[in-house]
């Protein structure tokens, strides 16, 4: 119960060292449906310890992917393994691992203390470790005070601390999560992460976290798998998937994003040159071995990659736009300037706000030039 | 112009209820007339339902209509929420309305014609295995019970359609086994629908008259039974004092149901929040 969830502890994450064996195994996965393919062909390790992500749009097949995992669906072709024995078609009342629905599933006519004990009744556990078991969960979830109240005098956190500490109490190998945090207002709901977050650090279970939200996969996961249309589109940390997308679905999906179509005129070394005809711009980017001149490309680059400045930069290894400022806002801690280039396309950028002025830096239709660095440019071929 | 409508609709109600409900206060009116004649008030008096007491055939007809209601709602809920969880189970299969409305077509059929085709399968099981040997309060349970089972299968069916399938999925995922399942989990919440299943089935089959009269045989008179033969020979006092009972009974039992109802609804949308 107590161990120390590898990922966190260990220097090298569990998923890059070649010695740690995987703890979750899907094989070559796929379900189908009447003809309708919901999971295509998933392969995914997720290692011991890890808050794992699956994320995707409504109906990418993620909760089926999900539900594969729990028990209640069977997959038409492959296996599922958990801590090397194979699950594939062992029932849901006989897998060591647990779920928590989207919508709690709090049983109704239970109190709170009798839900959380269902699970360990039907283990068959003495009824003093029940007692002691579930009084603790209660606690490490802060709802000490709450055994005896029915579900319908809780709130919708309260009722969801539940649900988690009904599905956390039987220790299960793997806690699987349907969009936890959906059903909760945006304040509870960033409370709720972290306290997510503190409590699988605490036990150390292996989390399964499937969701539609990308800041919410964001802050909790130690691994993202993005999904779509059945399959998997790329599989890594945050901040692989936000700094280095596979494709223009991934780019997009996380967060803004400007894309800028282009052929490469030059490839010199390490670098080359993409002419981008929509902005009618020079973009330096990172060349890589398989690029050739005349290869047709999209140049990604985040807003807060670029600065934004009202003479134009020195350094001449920098792509430079030319645009006026076409609206702003303001958001506090940042302002987001969409800026509207000399050839009529919008670029957004994001600045901080690091100097306290009640004064605007740049006002609407100031003259501006947009800069970045040769990193920055994230080169997408699909 | 909203005092004006609703002078208007209420005068309208009052015809409507009127309609509905005179009749049965005139029954209940004059069970307490102390007249020997039907139609002529002769003062208060309580002396109709001391005779109904004394009636040695009229409390044996009550008591076999109540242990007749009594078996046969209690079969027909069992029956009942067997059917109706069978068909919420299986989910989504071909020809799933085709059964679905074969559960509840007994609930259009004339019931002359339910009585007749019961009538004609006991005689013919009779020729066939001996069995039953010969009609009676068994009989009549039966056919109670084949026509009451459609109203509990479709109260049950129905919350069962509302029940949230996680909280079945939840219990699994907790290591229930799925017939552990629905005793822990399913049955206790959909309990109230039961219980109003079981209280419509026993107002129903107290009330039946026709499809009891046909599949009856010697000696077997439900309370219905006796009444109608009774009047037959013009209507006593008597009748309108045992009216007013089974009135009473049958609105008590219609009323508990409906609040049943009405509070499963709520605390359903109590859960839903």
């Amino acid at each position: 119960m107590t161990q120390v969830s590898p990922a966190q502890s260990a220097e090298k994450p569990a998923w890059l060292d070649p010695a740690t064996k995987p703890f979750i195994r899907v094989e070559g996965v796929t379900k189908n449906f009447n003809g309708f393919t919901a999971v295509d062909n998933v392969d995914l390790e997720i290692y011991q310890g890890e808050l794992f992500a699956i994320l995707g749009g409504s109906g990418c097949g993620k909760t089926t992917l999900l539900r594969i995992l729990a028990g209640f669906e069977r997959p038409t072709s492959g296996r599922i393994l958990i801590d090397g024995a194979d699950m594939t078609a062992v029932p849901p009342y006989e897998r060591p691992v647990n779920m928590m629905f989207q919508s709690y599933a709090v049983f109704p006519h239970m109190t709170v203390e009798k839900n959380v004990a269902y699970g360990l009744k039907k283990e068959g556990a003495p009824k003093a470790e029940i007692q002691t078991r579930v009084k603790e969960m209660l606690e490490l979830v802060q709802l000490d005070g709450f055994a005896e109240r029915k579900p319908h005098q809780l709130s919708g956190g309260q009722r969801q601390r539940v649900a988690l500490a009904r599905a956390l109490v039987k220790r299960p190998k793997v806690l699987l999560l349907d969009e936890p945090l959906a059903a909760l207002d945006k304040k509870l709901r960033e409370h709720t992460q972290f306290e997510l977050m503190n409590i699988q650090d605490q036990i150390g279970v292996t989390f399964i976290v499937v969701t539609h939200d990308q800041d919410e996969a964001m802050t909790l996961a130690t691994r993202i798998a993005v999904m779509q249309a059945g399959r998997f589109i790329q599989c890594g940390t945050p901040k692989e998937i936000y700094e280095y997308p596979v494709n223009r679905y991934v780019a997009d999906f996380f967060g803004t994003i400007n894309l800028f179509e282009g052929t490469v005129s030059r490839v010199e070394g390490e670098g080359m040159e993409v002419e981008c005809g929509a902005i009618d711009a020079m973009v330096k980017a990172k060349s890589f071995e398989t690029i050739q001149p005349n290869t047709r490309l999209t140049i990604a680059v985040r807003p807060e990659k670029i600065s934004i400045t009202k003479e134009p930069p020195d350094h001449n290894d920098k792509s430079v736009l030319k645009g006026v400022v076409w609206d702003l806002g303001y958001h506090g801690n940042l302002s987001i300037y969409r800026v509207k280039t000399d050839s009529g396309v919008i670029v957004q950028v994001s600045a901080q706000n690091r100097i306290r002025s009640a004064e605007r830096v740049l006002e609407w239709d100031d003259v501006v030039y947009l800069s970045w660095d040769v990193q920055s440019s994230v080169v997408l071929t699909e | 112009m909203n005092r004006q409508r609703s002078t208007f609709l209420i005068t309208i109600l009052c015809f409507g209820y009127a309609f509905l409900y005179i009749p049965i206060v005139m029954v209940v009116i004059y069970s307490f007339n102390d007249s020997r004649i039907v139609s002529v008030w002769g003062g208060f008096s309580f002396r109709w339902y001391l005779q109904l007491l004394e009636n040695r055939q009229i409390i044996e007809a009550a008591l076999l209509s109540l242990r007749i209601a009594f078996v046969s709602a209690t079969v027909a809920t069992a029956l009942g929420t067997l059917a109706g969880l069978a068909l919420a189970r299986m989910g989504r299969f071909r020809g799933r309305i085709l059964f679905t409305g074969m559960i509840a077509a007994p609930l259009v059929m004339p019931e002359v014609i339910t009585g007749l085709s019961l009538l004609l399968l006991f005689v013919s099981l009779q020729d066939l295995v001996g069995w039953p040997g010969g009609r009676g309060a068994a009989t009549i349970t039966i056919g109670h019970i084949t026509f009451s089972m459609a109203y509990v299968a479709v109260i049950v069916q129905s919350r069962l359609m509302s029940l949230d399938e996680s909280l079945q999925e939840a219990a699994m995922d907790l290591g229930g086994r799925p017939f552990r399942v629905t005793l822990d989990i399913t049955l206790p919440i959909i309990a109230p629908a039961l219980l109003s299943g079981w209280l419509l089935a026993f107002t129903l089959s107290l009330d039946d008259l026709v499809i009891a009269s046909f599949v009856s045989g010697p000696g077997a008179s439900t309370l219905p039974m006796w009444i109608f033969s009774k009047i037959r020979l013009g209507v006593t006092p008597d009748i309108n004092a045992l009216a007013t009972v089974i009135i009473t009974i049958v609105s008590l039992g219609v009323v508990i149901a409906g609040w049943l109802m009405f509070r499963q609804e709520k605390q359903r949308q109590r859960d839903v929040q």
